[in-house]
């Protein structure tokens, strides 16, 4: 037998092989002082691409767009002091929507750690509330269990974002290494209580206005398809939550579409009506709930979670199972009977015959909704969509026929402007054969407007489409209908020429507003290679309908 | 405990939680931070290491509060929390440090 086969390498060399190890091919980043040992090493990598970002906030969108298309963990870097600061937003929206991420940050060297050093900061103890778990690396040798960890916790039972310090002398320190540890990977999740499925099944069997509620748990776990065959085969009328379009194809007779603050009338309707709601891999969260205590109040609740603490959170569950959607679906769905529920199923189409969602001008695409469709209809399935957020959210979440799991990149949770352009450029470089379509209003588009540079240095195949409504136009919104009509700080008086402004930075752009045939003008520019910017000016008046009051019911809809 | 009288502060029902925990920094900042974040206060901790050092016992005093459940399971999730034992407000470890806080 050989000896094993020392090598010398320093704490940067080893991070740059544990990522490599961990088949890391694409990550994201901005160099800086204290963490320019692992840049170096970094720069010998054959086997990982480095995407320069332009702020760091924008590698960590950039990350997130790779990890919510392909459902691994992707990676961002980011030095000490502001270059992590930077990165906490990106970080806090992963905590929020579940999203694996690894940020790796330099530190100043541990002799000079809480001695106020040049761009030192507590980036342990910032991230403590952001993250599932965070690190701070004391020794090379540590190095060898914090990364392949890092990558297991990432992925492990409910995704999210995990943060690891390094500090430069750590980065610096070389030691001999014999034996890499194996790659990090997900830990299993523990098989769902028996008899508890059981007692879901029993209750799905005798329900007679059922509805399914499904989660970003569902894509999370790859169960989009089993979910589906599970509503088909049981007549389960069913609503998505923001984070779970895609999952089941909007299309579908059992779809109810969106729930919550912006869902269609019959939709937040049948949920007041139904007597069992099945929860999978959903969290309750305001914006789909409304006032918690008249959400579904008729019906009795089967949450279905892979972290328990979701469980009874918010609503407390008749059943309440721990465990992984994919598994859950498995295990129920030869319990329960298939059924036809032909009086609930014939309410539901009363309902959605009364009070559709109403999308007014969707044959004009200089109307939000005429837009959304124009481009829709331009694209198949294959193209990945992602948003900014604020109306143009909405409106794309209400009228974008999606249709697959993972085609559909948002921030749900933290609701963060300047998530679109830099989570279009990670799904981009994730999945480089695809249209990438990022919708962006003209405030979001500001808040990273820095990565039109990353994406023309990338070449990547992303088109923005601006809705330019000059305003905040959520803000603009809820001040004409909750304010008086006090419209403050969400008018725009200074407007900067996009068109200019993404030329400069090489793209391609089309001016929708100076085109005589929208619609061919469009057909023409998503079908060009490359950056592109569709800039469509929106009357700052119109608004995202129907809508629940903040902290309202429900079923007290204003509009639609 | 500032604004209530003694007399009152122990009219609230209160619970002692013993978590197992990994011995390094930062550990005693997530668990607290578990509960600071939610506005919810801790009474009493102790902490000390348990055996050989690898491991520390943290004992926390907290009111019983309808998000009790909530924060068990939140610090149940903690990576370096190995094990939550829930206790009566009449545990001892409290009781007997009384005679340092006269």
């Amino acid at each position: 037998m050989s000896s094993p086969k020392t090598e010398t390498l320093t704490g940067a060399q080893i991070v740059v092989r544990l990522l490599e190890r961990q088949g890391v091919r694409t990550l994201s980043g901005i160099p800086g002082g204290a963490i320019l040992p692992i840049y170096d090493a970094l720069s010998q990598s054959a086997l990982i691409h480095h995407v320069l970002a332009r702020h760091e906030q924008g590698a960590g969108f950039i990350a997130q767009g790779m990890a919510r298309v392909s459902g691994e963990v992707a990676v961002c870097m980011a030095s000490s002091g502001p270059g992590a600061t930077n990165l906490l937003t990106a970080i806090a929206d992963a905590k929020l929507d579940s999203i694996p991420l690894l940020a790796i940050t330099g530190q100043v060297p541990r002799s000079m750690i809480g001695t106020d050093a040049f761009q030192e900061v507590d980036t342990y103890g910032l991230t403590i509330p952001i993250t599932k778990h965070n690190f701070l690396v004391g020794s090379a040798e540590e190095l060898l269990d914090v990364i392949p960890r890092a990558f297991r916790l990432a992925a492990s039972g409910r995704p999210g974002p995990v943060l690891v310090d390094i500090p430069k002398d750590v980065q610096n320190q070389a030691i001999e290494i014999s034996e890499w540890p194996a790659p990090g990977v997900a830990d299993p999740v523990p098989a769902p209580d028996a008899e508890l499925l059981a007692r879901a099944a029993a209750m799905i069997n005798e329900a007679e206005r059922p509805i399914l509620y499904l989660g970003g748990g569902v894509v999370h776990s790859s169960a989009s398809e089993l979910a589906v065959a599970f509503a088909e085969k049981a007549s389960l009328p069913s609503v998505m939550t923001l984070m779970a379009l895609g999952a089941m194809p909007v299309d579908h007779a059992l779809s109810l579409g969106m729930l919550g603050m912006h869902g269609a009338r019959f939709t937040n309707f049948l949920l007041d009506e139904c007597d069992l709601l099945i929860a999978f891999g959903a969290r309750f969260d305001d914006r789909a709930t409304g006032k918690v205590a008249a959400f579904c109040p008729q019906a009795n609740i089967i949450h279905i979670d892979i972290d328990p603490s979701e469980l009874d959170k918010i609503k407390t569950a008749h059943v309440g199972i721990m465990g992984d959607v994919k598994a859950v679906l498995e295990l129920l769905a030869p319990q329960v009977s298939a059924r036809l529920r032909e009086p609930w199923l014939s309410r539901v189409a009363e309902l959605k015959a009364a009070h559709p969602l109403r999308m007014p001008g969707i044959e004009d695409p200089r109307t939000p909704y005429g837009l959304i469709r124009a481009i829709a209809d331009c694209l198949d399935d294959e193209a990945t969509i992602s948003t900014d957020v604020g109306q143009h959210q909405m409106w794309v979440a209400q009228a974008y026929p999606l249709r697959r799991p993972r085609q559909w990149l948002t921030s749900g949770g933290l609701g963060t402007m300047g998530f679109g352009l830099p989570a279009a450029i990670g799904a981009a470089l994730a999945e480089p054969e695809r249209t990438v379509v990022c919708f962006t209003g003209d405030g979001s588009i500001l808040m990273n407007v820095q990565e039109f540079a990353t994406a023309a240095e990338e070449d990547l195949n992303v088109k923005v489409v601006l809705m330019n409504n000059a305003s905040l136009g959520l803000v603009f919104q809820q001040q004409t209908l909750f304010y008086g009509e006090r419209i403050f700080a969400s008018k725009f008086r200074g407007m900067p020429d996009f068109i200019k402004v993404a030329e400069g930075f090489g793209w391609q752009t089309l001016d929708l507003d100076q085109a005589d045939d929208p619609v061919a003008a469009l057909g023409r520019a998503l079908s060009v290679r490359g950056p592109m910017l569709i800039h469509a000016s929106i009357d700052t008046r119109e608004q995202v309908l129907p809508m629940v009051a903040p902290g309202a019911s429900n079923k007290d809809m204003i509009g639609g | 405990m500032n604004a209530i009288s003694k007399a009152e502060g122990q009219a609230l029902a209160r619970t002692v939680l013993e978590l197992d925990v990994n011995n390094h920094a930062g550990v005693m900042s997530h668990v607290v931070g578990m509960f600071s974040r939610r506005a919810y206060n801790v009474e009493g901790i102790l902490c000390m290491p348990v055996g050989d050092g690898a491991i520390s016992r943290i004992w926390l005093m907290v009111n019983e509060d309808a998000r009790l459940e909530q924060m068990v399971k939140q610090v149940e999730k903690l990576e370096d929390v190995l094990a939550v034992r829930r206790h009566s407000a009449e545990h001892e470890v409290f009781e007997r440090l009384e005679e340092f806080f006269r």
